[in-house]
């Protein structure tokens, strides 16, 4: 056998351990574009605090509207990010004519969704007994967990968003009543960098 | 030459190779995707599958879904070493003649 050969045995492993175990299609565009709903929503919460604080002496339950309102953007943004990501992702699975369902994609949802639901549910408790004040360290952690818990069944430097959600999730725990610019650093720039990190490093071609 | 003696012949097929970089990085793998992911024939896969598995490189674990006979195959012990060996001896002939 020649170098040549070598080389390409090598190569072949790389390429049939890599096919094997990870989810490949992850798309950078969609974390951009998840980064931009953040941001977007971020913004229609600040106005709806803004005008908040102008009838602060009408009544204290609209107060507390204001906080499920803030809640329900948030939840549009992710529910947005999820099916933006699902389409995009489901269309580079086919340019690279891969199936999107397989046992790559089975654990990587599955290691991300057992820490994410962990925190979603921990989140609905903490809101149900009124500590709105955590709730940002929460998602933050929490998502930076699942990050970091899927992070070894794809491709792409997911190990270091999760870890610097949960850097974030720590300091808006400490920082506690800030919560909202956390969140959007978190949800909003976070994404949007390693979106385009990703990008530009693995998709253009 | 040591290191040309680290070089499994066995490992020398493309197929082969395939197999065990597969089931180096997974627990277990079924037939169906093996065959998907080598590019192969029933036939082929199923040959070189008995290669492996006569050096004891690999285990066969049948069980069922429902009806159907659902084959998994695993790596030994045996087969993560000499895989290994075989690897580093291709990175070292790769280097040296560089």
């Amino acid at each position: 056998m020649s170098e040549k050969d070598y080389l390409q045995d090598i190569t072949e492993i790389k390429n049939i351990m890599n096919k094997s175990s990870r989810f490949l299609s992850l798309s950078g565009l969609s974390g951009i574009l998840a980064g931009i709903y953040a941001l977007v929503g971020a913004y229609f919460a600040r106005v709806l605090l803004l005008t908040a604080n102008y009838d602060q002496y009408s009544y204290t339950l609209s107060e507390t509207n204001i906080e499920y309102k803030i809640i329900g953007i948030a939840l549009a943004v992710a529910l947005l990010s999820i099916i933006t990501g699902y389409i995009l992702t489901r269309n580079k699975a086919k340019k690279q004519n891969v199936k999107i369902w397989d046992t790559t994609t089975k654990r990587l949802l599955f290691n991300f969704l057992v820490p994410l639901a962990t925190g979603g549910i921990f989140g609905l408790i903490i809101l149900s007994q009124g500590i709105f004040l955590y709730i940002a360290p929460v998602t933050l952690i929490f998502y930076g967990l699942a990050l970091f818990s899927a992070s070894k069944y794809t491709i792409g430097n997911v190990k270091y968003l999760g870890i610097v959600e949960i850097i974030l999730g720590l300091f808006a725990l400490y920082f506690i009543g800030y919560g909202f610019y956390f969140w959007v650093i978190g949800f909003g720039v976070f994404h949007i960098i390693y979106g385009a990190i990703m990008y530009f490093t693995l998709e253009r071609e | 030459m040591s290191i040309i003696k680290n070089i499994n012949k066995i490992f020398n097929n493309r197929v082969r190779l395939g197999i065990m970089s597969a089931l180096m990085v997974n627990e277990n793998v079924d037939f169906n995707t093996l065959k998907e992911l080598l590019d192969v024939t029933d036939g082929n896969l199923a040959s070189h599958i008995k290669a492996l598995e006569k050096l004891d490189y690999i285990l066969i674990m049948k069980s069922f879904i429902g009806k159907k006979t659902n084959t998994k195959y695993s790596i030994t012990k045996l087969g993560e070493l000499e895989f290994k060996k075989h690897i580093s001896a291709l990175e070292k002939l790769i280097s040296q003649q560089k």
